[in-house]
C-alpha cells in the first residue's frame, strides 16, 4: 500500500491540535471493538482444536499448544453430521433458487408488465413484508399439516419460496433498467416473453445474486421453523442438530460441540467472503434482515 | 438504483409510438403477467394472508388438534390477559426491546461515525467486515457458544472480569442477570445490522456538507450532533423501526441460553407462543398471544413513524 496520506493529511488539517492524536486513538478503539466482536468466534475455533479434557482450561489459549482434531472426530461420532449438512444444504439451496425464480418473475411483472389489479396486488405483497413469521406460525403449521408436509424437508422449503422482500427488491432492480431496451425490441417484433428472456433477464443477475445470498444466509441459519416443523432427527438441519447435541452432552465436552459449530459456520463464512457485496447491499437496501 | 436516465427531454417523442398496440400483444402480456405472478401471489396468500386471518379466527376457539375446535369467544384473550406467564413475557419482551435496540443503535452509530474518519481504505474494510461478521452466523449456534462463555464456573467471561478483580457473576442462572445476558448476546450479533445501515447513510451525506461545517468551525461531537445526525435521521428511523420489529420477535437467544428461566425471567412472547402451541397444544391461546404480539408490533411501529415527524429531516 502506497497510501501514506490519510494520517499525514489529518495532522496538516486546520484543527491540528484536536486531531494530532485522533486517527491513532480511533484506530486503536476500533481494533479493540473488532477484537471483542470476533473474540467469541476465535475462541470457538481455537477451543474446537483442543481435546475435550483441555477445553475447560483457563486462561483460554488462543493458539492451542497441541492442536488436535479429536473433537471433530467426536462430533462425527455423536451426530450424523453428513445427514444434517445434507438436509441444511438441500433446504437452503432449494429455497435460494426458488426465491430467485419467484422474486425474479414477480418483480419483472410488477416493474415492466401492464395488467389489471397491479397496484392492489403489489400493495398486498408489500403489506405481507410487515407480517412476522412468528405471528402466523400456528396457522402455517396447520396448513402444512393438512398438506401432510409437517416433519418433511418439503414443508420447510415450499412456504419459503414466495418472498415479499425479494419481489420488492427485484421490482426496483428491473425499474432501474432503461425502458428503451424493451421498446426497441418490441419495435423489432419481439413479444413480451422474448423481451423478458432476451433483453431484461440477462441483466438481472446482480439483483438475483442479492436475493440468493440473503436467502442462503437466512435459511442456513434458520432455527424457529425447523424446530417446530421437524420432529424426527432424520429431518434435522444443522442448527437444530447442534442445539440438541449441546442438550445431550451438557457441558461435558465443549470442544466437540464447538467443532460442530465451526463445521456449520463454514458455508456461511464462505458466502460472507465470496458474496459480501451482495450481502451488504441486500441488508442495507431495504433494511430488512429477515 | 440509478434513475439518472429515466427522464430526458427527447424521450416523449418516442413514447406515443409504443402506445397503441394490437390486442394480441396485450393478451400475451396479461398471460405472462399471470404466470409470472402466480407462484408469489398464491404462495403469499396460502402462507401469509390465510394464516393471518386464521390466527384471528383460531384465537376465538379452543383447540388442541385432537378434539374438534369449540367456540370460545373472547375467553382466550381474557385467559391470556390474566395469565401471569404471558404478562411477564410481554414485560420481558418490552424491556428487552428497549435496552437491546438502544444498545444496538448506540454501538452501531459510534462505530460507524468512528469508522467514517480518516484511515486507510483497506483498514476500513477490515473493520467493516469484522463488525458485520456475527450477522452471518446462526443465532442458535452462537447462543450455544455463548452459553459456554457465560458459564458461571468455567466461562471465559467470568475469568476475564476476574482479572480486574470482579467476582464471578451468575450470568445465566440469576433472575437479575439473565435478561441482561440475553440482551448482550443479542446485541453482539445484531449491532452489525444497524452498523451497515449507518455506514450506508453516512456515505449518502455529501462531502461538501462536512467540509462546510468544518470551515464554519464545527468539530468532533458538535459537528456530529448538529450536522451529521440530522442528515442521518432518516437512516436512524429505519434502523430503529426494523430493530424494534426484530427485537419484539426475539426467540433463539433466550430459548438456547436460558430456556426462559430462571423462573420466567427471560421468557419472551415468541417463546410463550411456541410453548403454548407446540408443547401444550393450546392452539387457540397461542393464536391469541400471536395476535396480541402483532397488534403490539403494529402499534409500536405506527407510534415511531408518528414521533419521527418531529425528529426526522429529509433533505
Amino acid at each position: 500500500m502506497s497510501r501514506v496520506s490519510p494520517l499525514s493529511q489529518a495532522s496538516l488539517s486546520l484543527s491540528r491540535a484536536r486531531y494530532s492524536l485522533g486517527p491513532w486513538a480511533r484506530i486503536v478503539a476500533l481494533a479493540v471493538c473488532a477484537l471483542l466482536t470476533l473474540g467469541p468466534v476465535i475462541w470457538t475455533v481455537s477451543t474446537s482444536l483442543r481435546t475435550p479434557a483441555q477445553s475447560f482450561d483457563l486462561p483460554p489459549k488462543i493458539i492451542p499448544t497441541h492442536p488436535t482434531t479429536e473433537a471433530y472426530r467426536g462430533v462425527f461420532d455423536q451426530i450424523d453430521v453428513w445427514l444434517l449438512a445434507l438436509n441444511s444444504t438441500l433446504v437452503t439451496a432449494l429455497i435460494a433458487v426458488g426465491q430467485m425464480v419467484t422474486a425474479g418473475l414477480a418483480g419483472y411483472a410488477f416493474a415492466r408488465l401492464e395488467f389489471r389489479f397491479k397496484k392492489p396486488l403489489f400493495g398486498l405483497v408489500l403489506a405481507t413484508m410487515m407480517v412476522p413469521l412468528q405471528v402466523t406460525i400456528v396457522p402455517v403449521f396447520l396448513v402444512l399439516k393438512s398438506m401432510g408436509l409437517t416433519d418433511t424437508l418439503l414443508g420447510l422449503i415450499v412456504p419459503a419460496f414466495p418472498t415479499a422482500f425479494g419481489t420488492f427488491l427485484m421490482r426496483q432492480y428491473f425499474l432501474g433498467m432503461p425502458k428503451d431496451l424493451g421498446e426497441a425490441a418490441m419495435l423489432d417484433g419481439a413479444g413480451p416473453w422474448r423481451i423478458f428472456r432476451s433483453v431484461y433477464a440477462p441483466l438481472a443477475a446482480p439483483g438475483l445474486a442479492i436475493v440468493g445470498v440473503l436467502a442462503f444466509n437466512y435459511h442456513w441459519n434458520e432455527f424457529f421453523r425447523p424446530l417446530i416443523l421437524e420432529t424426527s432427527g432424520q429431518n434435522y438441519t444443522l442448527p437444530l442438530g447442534l442445539v440438541s447435541l449441546q442438550g445431550n452432552l451438557g457441558t461435558g465436552s465443549i470442544s466437540v460441540v464447538l467443532a460442530g459449530v465451526v463445521l456449520s459456520m463454514l458455508p456461511a463464512v464462505a458466502v460472507f467472503v465470496v458474496g459480501q457485496r451482495p450481502l451488504r447491499e441486500g441488508i442495507t437496501s431495504a433494511g430488512v434482515n429477515r | 438504483m440509478t434513475n439518472t436516465q429515466t427522464v430526458s427531454p427527447a424521450r416523449p417523442l418516442t413514447r406515443p409510438v409504443a402506445a397503441p398496440r394490437p390486442s394480441r400483444r396485450d393478451r400475451g402480456t396479461r398471460l405472462l403477467a399471470t404466470l409470472f405472478l402466480a407462484p408469489t401471489v398464491v404462495g403469499i396468500v396460502v402462507f401469509t394472508v390465510v394464516p393471518i386471518v386464521g390466527s384471528v379466527v383460531l384465537s376465538l376457539f379452543h383447540w388442541n388438534v385432537i378434539d374438534s375446535p369449540s367456540f370460545a369467544g373472547t375467553a382466550n384473550y381474557r385467559e391470556v390477559f390474566t395469565d401471569s406467564t404471558v404478562r411477564v413475557s410481554f414485560l420481558n419482551t418490552l424491556v428487552f426491546m428497549v435496552f437491546a435496540v438502544a444498545a444496538q443503535l448506540l454501538i452501531a452509530l459510534s462505530l460507524a461515525l468512528t469508522l467514517n474518519g480518516r484511515m486507510p481504505t483497506w483498514l476500513r474494510s477490515v473493520f467493516r467486515s469484522a463488525f458485520f461478521f456475527p450477522l452471518v452466523l446462526s443465532a442458535a449456534s452462537i447462543s450455544v457458544v455463548m452459553k459456554y462463555l457465560f458459564n458461571q464456573d468455567f466461562g471465559v467471561v467470568n475469568w476475564l472480569i476476574g482479572l480486574v478483580g470482579i467476582s464471578p457473576v451468575p450470568w445465566l442462572t440469576s433472575e437479575h442477570a439473565a435478561l441482561a445476558t440475553v440482551i448482550i448476546v443479542y446485541v453482539w450479533q445484531q449491532f452489525g445490522f444497524s452498523f451497515l445501515l449507518f455506514i450506508g447513510g453516512l456515505n449518502n451525506i455529501p462531502k461538501e456538507v462536512h467540509e462546510a461545517a468544518s470551515l464554519d468551525g464545527a468539530t468532533g461531537l458538535r459537528k456530529h450532533l448538529h450536522v451529521t445526525l440530522p442528515l442521518l435521521s432518516p437512516t436512524l428511523l429505519v434502523a430503529t423501526v426494523v430493530g424494534v420489529i426484530n427485537a419484539l420477535q426475539v426467540f433463539e437467544q433466550p430459548y438456547v441460553l436460558t430456556n426462559g428461566g430462571p423462573g420466567d425471567s427471560t421468557r419472551t412472547v415468541v417463546m410463550v407462543i411456541y410453548e403454548t402451541a407446540f408443547e401444550q397444544l393450546r392452539f387457540g391461546e397461542a393464536s391469541a398471544v400471536g395476535v396480541l404480539l402483532f397488534v403490539l408490533i403494529m402499534a409500536v411501529t405506527a407510534l415511531q413513524f408518528r414521533l419521527s415527524r418531529r425528529f426526522v429531516h429529509y433533505q
